[in-house]
């Protein structure tokens, strides 16, 4: 049985990392609190950019470190709006076809991405998916402190996480699908037998072409 | 007095000038070479929408379309796609014509539960402005994209399976059409393989009905596709037909057009090299010339850009098997050409079109298509060429695709025929897979792709013809890889060619060369 793992952010869904990440920073239960937290964000903004520039998982890191101080209950609790709110209504229009073809195939449908792994489960259980591979917040005395667990979901470690994921799973990744949107994916897209590109940006459609892999539109 | 359609060469014979994609060559062919000529266009119509009318009042088999129609039925009018004619045809389309008159007949009859749709079967969607040529402005604006759009065959919802036939053929269409009171069928037939009940069984289906015929053994079974008597693919379309008309109540409008295929500024390439004028002659070299200059957009843009000024010859409406009958009446009129004996070779110029690449390029798998689908299938009685006879055609062989419409095909020619060319083998250990990959079945969805079991039909295409040819040798392959994969020879030149073809023979071998397009038909007795 071969495996389906999608990129989520860009490829299933309109929205990116930052997007959650606001959600959560301005909903704190206290407004000040909100307001401190977006302040640091945006001062981290144009450090962030940079990183975004150069690489993926500098950016998740930096991204992530606005998560500092937010209580694990607080993370939860608002799990399920932030996916209401933020994730569910940003879906492609095409997205769930596309992974309903998928597991009608019999695939293990797999979310690979560099969200945050309490968003990602949601996901992937309104969609039907079997699992997970996501970035997850570091937590002491029951607060997050910003940092992420190892490894980071992103770029080249995409990769390596799936062929890990592959061979514990007994799938052939030469009979693997996966889906990116995203130029930062090619090492995921170029381990499985049949990389597609969903809605790619300019330098991913570029290579798409020159290596004839299927762009997909789920818009 | 000599047939002006079937010319032998002799010393003093002028060069042919032939297709070679979106090429022209000039071959010397050896003195004897029996060349074939098209049909001169047949007169068109002189008054088409009165025509559309006349046929739809006075129907074959059937109650006049306006006694079917009744306030508050439920009505579904399928129309062929782009793929038909070759080149698209000069607006206004003849279906946007037929359509004005039926849309015009529902609302005096109080019909206003209808939608329209492109029955485009596993064929590439057509793009809003490919629809818009075909239905015209008036008709789009007013109806796309909610009550006129493409079929889905993939859109498991909308598909119904309606009946199976006693052979085991799961008749299974668009749930919509199995639905409705009425299917009314808009066809434009260009070659006799067309139309009939392929029109709603193959164009509104999915794949589960297209695996019933569109395999291997059943190609094999066809001599030729453009007779359907002898075309097992016919029958079993055919078969399908009939039990699905047990449940839906169709009424069927064909078309047929002329095979005037180039304006009258190319209208030297329908005729007889040794019959053109001294204009005409440099009016064709200037072309070739120009031609063999060009960047290969440039050329494609040349012939894909100018429609072609088909006339309409005639219009049939009513029972789809009366109605059939005299479409291939007419399509026979203007295609057949009498042939008496088989020959050795085969010689045939591969042009830049066919009905799966409209507006883009022939990639190899059409080349193939081409070659032994539709060109060594353009006879009825027997083949051009004699069992274990050889097939030369002219074309480059470029290793070129279009990325969006041809997805599934650049993996399957680049993947699969590295591993085999063995339809059965392909058909059995491939088929099934490739053809449920979630990635290709969504390009076909939402965008512009053919669906992923198209590649496999098209290799079956070739088939019949792939069984019968000894072997094909292709002159002007600008590489050598692709003619290998299709399984082909090379040779520099038409010369070589033909010296090649002798391998084998204790004699020169006899040499029938088609000049193609505009279409025609050979009618080969023994």
């Amino acid at each position: 049985m071969p495996a389906s793992y999608f990129d989520v952010d860009g490829t299933l869904v309109r929205t990116n990392l930052v997007h959650p990440t606001v959600y959560y920073l301005a909903n704190q239960a206290n407004p000040l609190r909100s307001l401190k937290l977006l302040g640091r964000a945006l001062a981290r903004a144009p450090e962030m950019l940079v990183a975004e520039m150069r690489d993926r998982r500098t950016f998740n890191e930096l991204l992530f470190s606005s998560y500092e101080g937010i209580s694990q209950d607080r993370l939860l609790v608002l799990a399920d709006d932030a996916f209401e709110s933020v994730m569910k209504k940003a879906l492609h229009p095409h997205a769930r076809d596309l992974v309903k073809r998928c597991l009608d195939e019999g695939h293990e449908v797999v979310l690979v991405s560099g969200a945050l792994d309490f968003l990602m489960t949601r996901l992937a259980d309104h969609l039907g998916a079997h699992h997970v591979i996501a970035n997850r917040l570091e937590i002491k005395d029951g607060h997050a402190t910003g940092r992420l667990l190892r490894p980071v979901v992103a770029g080249p470690e995409k990769a390596r996480l799936i062929r890990e994921h592959a061979k514990a799973r007994g799938h052939d990744l030469n009979e693997c699908f996966a889906y990116s949107d995203s130029y930062s994916d090619v090492p995921m897209l170029s381990v499985v037998g049949h990389p597609a590109c969903v809605n790619p940006d300019t330098k991913l459609r570029q290579l798409a072409k020159a290596y004839s892999w299927p762009v997909v539109s789920l818009s | 007095m000599s047939n002006p359609l079937v010319v032998t060469l002799d010393r003093k014979s002028a060069p042919r000038t032939i297709f070679a994609g979106d090429k022209l060559v000039e071959v010397d062919m050896p003195a004897g070479t029996r060349v074939l000529y098209p049909r001169p266009p047949l007169s068109p119509l002189k008054d088409v929408d009165a025509a559309i009318r006349y046929a739809i009042n006075h129907p074959h088999g059937s109650e006049p379309l306006h006694a079917l129609l009744r306030p508050g039925m439920k009505v579904f009018i399928a129309i062929d796609d782009i793929s038909l004619p070759l080149p698209p045809m000069r607006r206004p389309d003849v279906r946007e014509r037929v359509l004005t008159v039926v849309l015009q007949t529902l609302a005096d009859h109080g019909v206003e539960d209808y939608e329209m749709c492109i029955a485009t079967s596993v064929h590439r969607r057509m793009t809003a402005d490919e629809v818009r040529w075909i239905v015209g402005d008036r008709i789009f604006d007013a109806h796309w994209p909610d009550r006129l759009y493409n079929h889905d065959a993939e859109d498991a919802a909308n598909m119904q399976e309606v009946c199976t036939t006693d052979h085991g053929e799961v008749v299974e269409i668009n749930k919509r059409a199995a639905q409705s009171d009425l299917i009314i069928y808009v066809n434009l037939n260009l070659v006799p393989m067309d139309g009939g009940h392929k029109s709603v069984t193959v164009g509104l289906c999915g794949y589960k009905s297209l695996r019933a015929h569109h395999e291997p053994r059943t190609m094999r079974d066809c001599h030729s596709y453009m007779d359907p008597k002898s075309s097992a693919l016919a029958t079993s379309v055919e078969r399908m037909g009939r039990a699905l008309q047990k449940h839906v109540k169709v009424f069927t409008i064909e078309t047929t057009v002329n095979n005037n295929m180039f304006d009258k500024s190319l209208g030297f390439l329908h005729k007889n090299e040794d019959d053109l004028t001294g204009g005409e002659r440099a009016a064709l070299k200037a072309l070739t010339f120009t031609l063999s200059k060009l960047p290969q957009p440039a050329r494609q843009a040349i012939f894909q850009k100018v429609p072609s000024p088909y006339g309409v010859t005639g219009v049939f409406a009513g029972a789809t098997e009366a109605v059939h009958e005299l479409t291939l009446q007419r399509c026979n009129e203007q295609y057949v050409v009498p042939v008496k004996g088989q020959a050795d070779v085969l010689v045939a110029g591969i042009p830049y079109i066919s009905p799966y690449n409209v507006n883009s390029f022939l990639n190899p798998l059409l080349v193939s298509v081409m070659a032994q689908g539709y060109l060594f299938n353009l006879y009825r009685g027997q083949p051009l060429v004699k069992k274990g006879g050889t097939m030369i055609i002219t074309h480059p062989c470029s290793d070129i695709f279009d990325k969006e419409h041809h997805a599934p095909y650049i993996e399957f020619v680049h993947n699969l025929l590295p591993e085999t060319r063995d339809a059965m083998e392909l058909h059995k250990r491939y088929e099934a897979k490739f053809a449920s990959n979630p990635a290709y079945i969504q390009m076909y969805r939402t965008g512009h792709a053919y669906h992923p079991a198209h590649p496999f039909f098209m290799w079956y295409w070739g088939e019949a013809g792939r069984q019968w040819l000894g072997r094909v040798i292709v002159v002007g392959a600008d590489n050598e890889y692709i003619p290998k994969l299709l399984g082909y020879e090379t040779a520099r030149s038409m010369p070589e060619a033909l010296e090649m073809a002798k391998d084998g023979l204790s004699h020169d071998p006899s040499i029938t060369m088609t000049h193609i397009p505009p279409i025609l038909m050979a009618d080969c007795t023994g």
